[in-house]
This record gives structure tokens, C-alpha cells and sequence, in this order.
């Protein structure tokens, strides 16, 4: 028999969900997942939230506005994206989809710089290397093979640095997901499987993506621990994240984590979710609420006041005031920059092109 | 001493590896057994298995890793065991590996080889023949690689892997056991350029990988007829070496291209295009070509009937004059 099937049990998740925070704030104690977070950090998730939440309302005003071309939205996602994030140190990697903008600002991922894709200005423009946060993938899933060979880059060299890939429920049913994983765990990889599962690939549900028990599940068949937390409680998703990043570090190899939340916007602005779910849904959604639990939870334990809201309101305002303002001032791009940098060495390839684009401009008096 | 494409590859490996500490080799097979076809045989002997490994059987998990490798500022070379088992990898290869220097505005270099033998002739099972070049050559962001020497075996090999772009290295497996004098290390022309093998005044062979050595045999069994023939090895299928091929084609007025891949959109279209564009008051004859028929590949015993051989180059070498 082989010896690692008596430790298979191990790998299953619990039968409910990380839970710590009631919708009303009240906390539960949970001697497996102890409260790591000082006063501080208490507030500072609460506030990358609220700040995600304004930045992310803003970019759906700028594309009814015509500003940007189309938004993914992250509204209801934020607990999940912000505690996974923030249990990460800085030198750790995140690879994330295209609605992590919560993960992006918790690295200081300028926003501005972020919706450029959906802008159509560029296909992105923050360097990876100063955030150590890949560019958003957009081919569902593909970015877990990238995290999971940086991790193995990594692990190569003993460098104790962990990178998390993001990704959702309909993620889970591409091929390279499960690729990234069984590489990861053959190699040990540290890598942690971050999915939001928000019940929606834009209109297809849960339950015609997978017949198995629950996502966490899955992890199993790779030889990864399968975690699975509130992913609408802030304090749930950063301990059980947290768990695994450390374990992951100290070379205990890659895990899985299900982050149950719910996508409480379309998929993106070009989406009309009438047509699959019901206000009741959205309303019974609404009542699990990520920012207005943790509120709850600062108020008892008296670390939120008036002051502190105002505070936090105003920050949130000025990054909004500020991505819309850098949107509408966002140049129009280069045509010319179609060229830079497709190859670091371009000898042979495209120069009538780049010609006829540099006359074309000439002609028409732009360039 | 006599050396073989395949050992001047697997040269290349070793020496490229011995320069470079952040040169990885990976792939099915590739550690232990030293590859199916042996060209990275000894490497994990003489690396270590975290230089030279095993993975699991996953194209799309190889390249998507290697992709995660790159970032990371190692400079892998993954394998595909086969032509015909690239394709899972194809999304990787296209919308990522492709891709993702210019999404980054260059900010991500993605110095990856990506190492596939290719094309026919070897008696092979399905699936294990095939010719997937013209794919890789229409996605911008690949350079596209393919020796028809051990001598480019070994040097384009070394530029590929020095190469800061993602570069597809398309090795032709029926010439693995190709033998030249040829001493290592050797440096041939940039890889960029394609190459005259062989000097002619009637009529261009433009060929490359397998069908170089087609070509030659094509040309001296063509002094039979009286006809001088030039063989054009383009060495490199993106980027494209135009002016090397309106050269040819100054000097002789004619041009054939072979290739095994199948006819409709392969390389050949590509030159013949860029020809008539370029020099069309140079052609005396149509530019023909003369490829894999428009089939998929065929079964081993039926292969002899669809690639180009010298009798099939001969006769287009025939009609091109007649014309």
C-alpha cells in the first residue's frame, strides 16, 4: 500500500467552512485559527476594503461613462482578495486574474495604472518586479502554471518566498489549474491555490462546473491540503490563509484554499446577471456583506468611531478622485509603441510595418 | 570525428548549461533516460536532476512553468516529446509565452526555448510526424528556429537559448542522425539569416530543417540535367529572411520552397508572397512549391507517398524551367 494514503485524510477540508465573524460582528473564538492581528491591522483590512470598494464603484462610473471600455467588478469580494493578499509578505508573489483589484491595492498597485487594460491604452502598465504582482491574466486559469514555476524558481534556490495564484470556481474547471497543482505538488512547490469561489462563471453555476463535494476537494488528487473559509470574513479568510502561506514557507509544500464568497455585480459591465439570478438572491447576498461585518466587529471591540469613518470615507474618496482624474488624463497611447516590445531583439521582424504606420501617421499629421 | 545533429545538440545543451548556472533543461523523459531520442542524454548526470528533471506528463504544465521559471530569472529549455504533443501547450505558447513581454511593455523577459522535434519520415505512429511550424511562425512575439545541419544543430541551438526572446527550436528528427566533421563548438551564421548551401544558376531551392538535405540531393541529382540548382536553408522561419530570398531569386529567376508540412498556409505560401511582392519582375517562372499534400499525416507505411522527395523536388525543378 502505499504509505501516504494513511495521511489522505488530512488533505480533506473540514466539513464547514473557517468561520469567525458573524454577519453581526460577533466573534468566534477558534483555538486552530487564532487571531494574529494587532489593532492596527484590524483597521487597515478594514480600511483596504472600503478603499477597494470605492476605487472598484468608481471604475464602473468610468465605463458608463465611456471611459473605460469594460470593468470586472470585485463588489462582495472584497474580504477575500484583501485578507489573502495581506497574508502574504511583500517579497511574496501574486498572480492574479483580472478582478483582484483589492489584492492590487493592498501591494500599492497604482489603479490608475491597473485599468489601463480596460481602458485599451495598454494591455497593462505597472512593472511586476516593484509590486511582485504579475500581470491580471485574462485566459481563464492560465497564470496558475506561472505561479506555480516561480515557486518552483524559488524553491530551486532556497529563496523562502511564496506566490499565490488567484483564481475562481470556473477556474477551477480549466486544465491548467490542475496541471499548475500536480506540478506543485510533485515538486513541493510553494504555491497557494487561492480561489474565490463567487458561485458564477459570468452566468453558469456552481454546480454545472463540478460534481465534486466542494471545490476544496479537488486538492486531494494533487497531494495539496484542500482549506476552505468564509471568504465574505475577513478575519476567517487571513488565519486560514495565513496558516498555509507560513506552512507553505517552511517547505511543507502548496496548498489549496476555497474562499466562499459571492460576485455581487455582473461579470463585467458588458453583463446583464437579470437574466440569471433574482433580486432575492441578491438580497439574501447582500445580508453576508464583508465591509458592514467587519464594521460591526470594529465597533464592539472599539476600534471604529466617527472619526475613523471620516477618515477612512475621505481616504477612499481621494483614490477615487485621483484614478478618475489620471483616467480622464490617461494619454491615448502611442500607435508606435506596437512595435517596442514585442522582442527585446526585433532584427528581421516587422520593419515595413513600423514604416508604413510611421508614414501613415506622417500623412495624417500625427506624428 | 564524426558528430551527429542530435549529439550536436545535446552538445549545445551541455555547453550552455556549463556557461549559464540558470539554464534549465525539463521534459518528459529528458532526466533519466536522457530524452526519447537520447539528445539530452548525460545532462542530469552531469547537472544534477534540479538542472536537468523530469516532469509530469503535462505540455501546457510544461511550457506554463517554464513561463513561472523565466519570471522568476532562470532561462528554461522545456522539451515537447513530439510534434503532435505540443498542442496542449498551445494556449501557453501562444497567449502567454507570445504574449507577455509586449503586455508588459517589456518589463517581463521570457528567455525560454521551447525545444520540439518535428516532421516525418521515421516510421513513426500517428501523431508523432508532424509539421506545426507555420503556427508558431504566424504568432508574433516567437522566433521559430530549425537547423538542417549538425553544425546549425549545435550553433542556433546556443542562440536560442542566449536569446532574451522566446525562441520555438524545431528540431528536424528524421536528421538526427546526421553526421558532419564538424568540430565543437562551432559558430555559424546569425541565426536570423538564412544561408546559400549550395550555389546555383537555373532554379532556388528555398528549404529548411529535414528538407535541406531533400534539397541538396535534389541539386546533385539536377547536374545529371544539366540544370544548376541553389539551395536557400532559412535556418530561421520568423523572422523571415527576405533579402537573402530576393537574392536567390536575382540570380536564378526562379524559386521552388519544400517543405513537409502540408501546402495551404504553410512557409511556402509565406515566401511566395513576399516574392511576388518584392521582386516580381525578377520571377521568369510562378514560385512553386513543393510540400506535404493537404492530408494529415499519413501511416508509416503510406509516408514514402506523401513527403517530398527528390524525385516530386525534380519535377517541379522541371516544370519551373519549362515554364
Amino acid at each position: 500500500m502505499n504509505p501516504n494514503v494513511s495521511e489522505a485524510n488530512e488533505l480533506l477540508p473540514p466539513d464547514e467552512p473557517v468561520h469567525l465573524l458573524d454577519p453581526d460582528g460577533t466573534f468566534h473564538e477558534d483555538p486552530e485559527h487564532p487571531l494574529e492581528l494587532d489593532d492596527d491591522q484590524l483597521r487597515e483590512l478594514y480600511r483596504l476594503m472600503v478603499v477597494t470598494r470605492k476605487v472598484d464603484r468608481e471604475a464602473i462610473n468610468l465605463q458608463r461613462q465611456g471611459q473605460l471600455g469594460v470593468y470586472a467588478s470585485c463588489m462582495g469580494q472584497e474580504a477575500a482578495q484583501v485578507a489573502s493578499a495581506y497574508a502574504l509578505r511583500s517579497e511574496d508573489w501574486i498572480f492574479p486574474s483580472y478582478r483582484e483589484l483589492g489584492a492590487a491595492l493592498v501591494r500599492h498597485v497604482d489603479a490608475v495604472g491597473l485599468l489601463q487594460l480596460y481602458r485599451g491604452t495598454w494591455l497593462s502598465d505597472h512593472d511586476p518586479y516593484e509590486h511582485n504582482f504579475a500581470l491580471m491574466a485574462i485566459p481563464i486559469g492560465t497564470q496558475a502554471l506561472h505561479a506555480a514555476g516561480f515557486a518552483m524558481g524559488a524553491a530551486f534556490e532556497d529563496n523562502p518566498i511564496v506566490s499565490m495564484v488567484y483564481f475562481g470556481d470556473g477556474g477551477t474547471s480549466e486544465g491548467d489549474p490542475h496541471e499548475a497543482m500536480t506540478f506543485a505538488g510533485v515538486f513541493k512547490a510553494p504555491v497557494i491555490f487561492f480561489v474565490q469561489n463567487n458561485q458564477y462563471a459570468i452566468s453558469v453555476p456552481l454546480d454545472r462546473q463540478t460534481a465534486a463535494p466542494t471545490l476544496a476537494h479537488k486538492a486531494i488528487g494533487y497531494g495539496l491540503p484542500g482549506y476552505r473559509c468564509d471568504g465574505n470574513d475577513v478575519l476567517a479568510t487571513y488565519a486560514v490563509t495565513r496558516k498555509a502561506v507560513e506552512r507553505a514557507r517552511s517547505g511543507q509544500g502548496p496548498a489549496f484554499i476555497e474562499a466562499l464568497t459571492y460576485r455581487m455585480e455582473a461579470h463585467t459591465t458588458s453583463d446583464d446577471p437579470t437574466r440569471y439570478r433574482t433580486q432575492e438572491e441578491l438580497d439574501e447576498a447582500a445580508k453576508t456583506d464583508p465591509i458592514a461585518r467587519m464594521r460591526n466587529y470594529l465597533t464592539q471591540r472599539d476600534l471604529y468611531d466617527d472619526e475613523l469613518e471620516t477618515e477612512i470615507e475621505e481616504q477612499a474618496k481621494d483614490t477615487a478622485t485621483t484614478v478618475r482624474a489620471g483616467i480622464y488624463d490617461a494619454p491615448h497611447g502611442d500607435p508606435m509603441e506596437l512595435f517596442e516590445h514585442v522582442y527585446v531583439d526585433p532584427t528581421g521582424f516587422f520593419e515595413e510595418h513600423r514604416e508604413l504606420l510611421r508614414s501613415e501617421l506622417a500623412e495624417g499629421g500625427e506624428a | 570525428m564524426a558528430v551527429t545533429m542530435g549529439q550536436a545538440i545535446n552538445a549545445a545543451l551541455s555547453d550552455a548549461m556549463e556557461a549559464d548556472p540558470k539554464v534549465l533543461m525539463f521534459g518528459e523523459d529528458v532526466g533519466r533516460l536522457g530524452g526519447v531520442f537520447r539528445v539530452t542524454d548525460g545532462l542530469q548526470e552531469r547537472f544534477g536532476d534540479k538542472r536537468c528533471f523530469d516532469t509530469p506528463l503535462a505540455e501546457s504544465g510544461i511550457v506554463g512553468t517554464a513561463i513561472g521559471l523565466a519570471m522568476y530569472g532562470w532561462r528554461p529549455i522545456a522539451e515537447m516529446q513530439f510534434d503532435g504533443f505540443s498542442y496542449p501547450a498551445f494556449e501557453q505558447i501562444v497567449s502567454h509565452l507570445a504574449k507577455m513581454p509586449n503586455r508588459s511593455r517589456g518589463t517581463v523577459k521570457l528567455p525560454v526555448t521551447i525545444r520540439i522535434p518535428y516532421g516525418g519520415g521515421i516510421g513513426a505512429v500517428e501523431h508523432h510526424s508532424e509539421s506545426p511550424e507555420a503556427y508558431w511562425a504566424h504568432t508574433a512575439g516567437l522566433k521559430v528556429m530549425t537547423p538542417g545541419t549538425p553544425e546549425d544543430g549545435y550553433s542556433l541551438m546556443r542562440a536560442a537559448i542566449a536569446s532574451d526572446d522566446p525562441v520555438i527550436f524545431l528540431e528536424p528528427k528524421r536528421r538526427y542522425w546526421m553526421k558532419s566533421d564538424a568540430e565543437l563548438p562551432v559558430e555559424t551564421e546569425p541565426p536570423h539569416q538564412a544561408v546559400v548551401r549550395r550555389a546555383g544558376s537555373d532554379v532556388t531551392l528555398v528549404a529548411y530543417g529535414p528538407m535541406v538535405r531533400t534539397a541538396l540531393d535534389a541539386a546533385e541529382a539536377a547536374e545529371d540535367e544539366g540544370w544548376s540548382v541553389e539551395v536557400l536553408d532559412l535556418r530561421s522561419l520568423a523572422p523571415l529572411d527576405t533579402a537573402a530570398l530576393v537574392e536567390s531569386l536575382q540570380r536564378t529567376g526562379r524559386v521552388i520552397v519544400i517543405h513537409e508540412a502540408a501546402m495551404t498556409l504553410g512557409m511556402g505560401a509565406e515566401v511566395a508572397a513576399r516574392l511576388q511582392e518584392r521582386a516580381f519582375y525578377h520571377l521568369e517562372a510562378p514560385v512553386l512549391r513543393v510540400t506535404g499534400f493537404d492530408t494529415p499525416y499519413p501511416p508509416a507505411k503510406l509516408e514514402e507517398y506523401w513527403l517530398p522527395d527528390v524525385d516530386r523536388v525534380l519535377d517541379a525543378v522541371e516544370r519551373s524551367l519549362d515554364y
